[in-house]
């Protein structure tokens, strides 16, 4: 069993987001994994564990070299990883990041199933994992809330606005994950000394045999032409409670009509 | 410039239209005359029928799909009937599960991009330019389509106002599904649907929701009594579903669902912006934290500076009384 998890690197959630003067968005600084495709990670590990034989590889596309997500990952058990980086992906939208990403899942060999997160915490296009599908020519299944794998088949617990379906494809095929499908592992001193020497792979889009111009700001078929603040909402009226503001809020809800 | 054509999904939750289609159907007939729409499915005479009270005059219906999977069957069918040159120039999807599979998909087999999480949609001069939200709703960013149509676009539920326009049972026309081969491996074998009792969080005129200065899981009861006092769906900030309070059906947010009540209740809730893109567009908004420095009290108006432990088993002891 075999699986291709890809990994998202992107600017501590944490830290206020910036934009560059051409509109994408600032991704020079320090980046780490996001936290979204830990589950990803975790639910590779065991699936393969399950299985019993097998190993899983990282896919990432990051404009600036990073390597210090894809080591967090490798840390947690993952045996190898494909970086993609280059010049030309910067601004690259949520398709051309699909391309990139199927060109260098095309390069592991023999593959069962690829993981993604839903969505990603910084773009949240919720995209990626469904266009990487199409590229591939894979059958998906998205929002998935259970994973489990048996006899060729992936079965999957699917969230819905109503509740959940349960669905099920034969491999390989792509599966998206939701936040919480399993708790993911903390690296273990010895995991993280074995990170330094696992094989990680930087490749160029050219490497891909895609074209440069293609992806990236230059092919996104799309052009940002105002970044405004949003009109903001005035703050209100702010009491301490004295023991009766139970009462004030009856009150306010009383001149709504809602009771 | 008036669009010639606009595509809208039809989005089918338990055999009922979502409201969320019929708030895109409202943005779109502002744009054209021209609205038609589409469904993954058959497309039932009481679904023709409300589709054409809000000014749709064709449904385009995949018929059943035999537990295939939306994203690609529906994905390939609409590229079918683009490439046939039924093109229209703008398709609009809701930010759903199944919106967001097919438009991927499509986008995919048109070499498109998609715009996704938008709250608004203009023509100007001939361009579409759409506008989304981002770092938790504090900027705006205006993005126009330079790829020709048609237009991919999501938008974020609760965006538009939906609004009937009067008209007849819209007319069912076939939207062919190609084989779509492997790809099509996927099925569903089987929907569960969870009970709920009260209305939808998303519909309900009142919201109220608990988050992590509840102290512990079974504090959550206030949030369900209270709300359920009041008429109201019970909500959730992040750290609580992830906590395992409660489902992440509860969740409020930039990664949950969008509210906007007559009134939202946030109590023990900081206020991140994550949280906020989420309730912000509540029309009121009642705030209990013990910080007066938590973020939430610069967008309430009501704010209480207070511990929910005191405040909330009053507050329901008073309209338990009324
Ligand atoms: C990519 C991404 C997506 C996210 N999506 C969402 C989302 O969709 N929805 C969401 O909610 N969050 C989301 N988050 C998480 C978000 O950033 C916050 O972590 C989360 O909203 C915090 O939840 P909270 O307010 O309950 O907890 P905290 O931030 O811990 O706040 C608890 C509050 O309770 C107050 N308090 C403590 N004790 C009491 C008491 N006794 N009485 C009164 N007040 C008390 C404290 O003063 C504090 O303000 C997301 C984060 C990321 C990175
Ligand atoms: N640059 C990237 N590198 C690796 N994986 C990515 C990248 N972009 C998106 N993904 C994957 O696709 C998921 C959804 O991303 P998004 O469509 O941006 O919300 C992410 O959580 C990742 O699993």
């Amino acid at each position: 069993m075999n699986v291709v998890v890809c990994v998202k690197q992107i600017p501590d959630p944490a830290d206020p987001g910036a934009l560059n003067p051409d509109h994408t968005l600032k991704r020079d600084g320090k980046l780490i994994l996001d936290e979204s495709d830990t589950y990803g990670v975790e639910m590779a590990l065991q699936l393969v564990d399950k299985a019993g034989e097998g190993e899983v590889t990282l896919v990432s596309m990051a404009p600036n070299g990073e390597v210090a997500g894809l080591r967090q990952a490798l840390a947690m058990g993952a045996a190898g990883a494909i970086l993609v980086s280059d010049d030309t992906l910067a601004g690259a939208g949520a398709l051309d990041s699909a391309k990139v990403l199927a060109a260098a899942i095309g390069r592991v060999e023999g593959y069962d199933l690829v993981l993604a997160a839903t969505e990603s915490s910084d773009g949240y296009t919720g995209t990626v994992p469904e266009q990487v599908a199409a590229i591939l020519d894979l059958p998906s299944i998205t929002f998935a809330k259970e994973v489990d794998v048996a006899d060729g088949t992936v079965k999957v617990r699917r969230q819905t606005e109503a509740g959940y379906d349960e669905c099920e494809s034969p491999l390989p095929a792509l599966v998206s994950v939701t936040a919480g499908v399993v708790e993911p592992r903390y690296p273990s001193f010895k995991g993280i000394m074995a990170a330094k020497s696992k094989p990680l792979d930087t490749v160029t889009v050219a490497d891909l045999g895609l074209d440069g111009e293609m992806v990236g700001w230059s092919g996104a078929g799309q052009e940002i032409v105002d970044v405004s603040a949003a009109p903001e909402r005035e703050a209100g009226e702010v009491i301490e409670d004295d023991g009766e503001a139970h009462a004030k809020i009856v009150e306010f809800l009383d001149g709504l009509k809602v009771l | 410039m008036a669009l010639s054509k606009i595509w809208v999904h039809v989005e089918v939750s338990e055999d009922a239209i979502a409201p969320i289609t019929l708030e895109i159907l409202a943005q779109a007939r502002s744009l054209t005359d021209q609205v038609e729409a589409f469904v993954g499915g058959p497309c039932a005479d009481d679904i023709a029928a409300t589709l054409g009270a809000h000014g749709v005059k064709k449904v385009l219906a995949t018929g059943d799909l035999q537990g295939g999977m939306q994203g690609v069957h529906v994905a390939a069918a609409l590229a079918a009937a683009v490439e046939g040159g039924d093109a229209p120039d703008l398709i609009m999807f809701g930010s759903t599960y199944d919106g967001r599979d097919i438009v991927a998909r499509l986008s995919v087999k048109l070499d498109k991009p998609v715009v996704t999480n938008n709250t608004d949609v203009e023509v100007d001069g001939d361009s579409i330019v759409v506008s989304e939200p981002i770092f938790g709703g504090t900027e705006i960013v205006k993005t126009k389509f330079a790829a020709g149509t048609p237009a991919l676009a999501t938008f974020r539920p609760k965006s538009f106002e939906a609004e009937e326009s009067g008209g007849g049972a819209a007319e069912a026309a076939e939207l062919a599904v190609p084989d779509v081969g492997a790809a099509g491996g996927a099925k569903i074998l089987d929907r569960h649907v969870e009970e709920t009792s009260g209305p939808k969080l998303d519909e309900a005129a009142v919201v109220v929701s608990g988050g992590r200065g509840l102290g512990e899981a079974d504090k959550f009861d206030m949030i369900e009594k209270l709300s359920k006092l009041l008429k109201g769906a019970p909500g959730a900030s992040r750290a609580i579903v992830d906590a395992g309070w409660v489902p992440y059906s509860y969740q409020v947010g930039q990664t949950g669902k969008v509210v906007k009540p007559t009134v939202y209740i946030a109590a023990g809730i900081s206020g991140a912006t994550q949280h906020m893109v989420g309730m912000k567009g509540s029309k009121n908004i009642v705030a209990i934290n013990k910080d007066p420095e938590a973020p939430i009290f610069g967008v309430a108006d009501l704010g209480i500076v207070g511990d929910v432990h005191k405040v909330l088993p009053k507050l329901i002891e008073a309209l338990e009384a009324r």
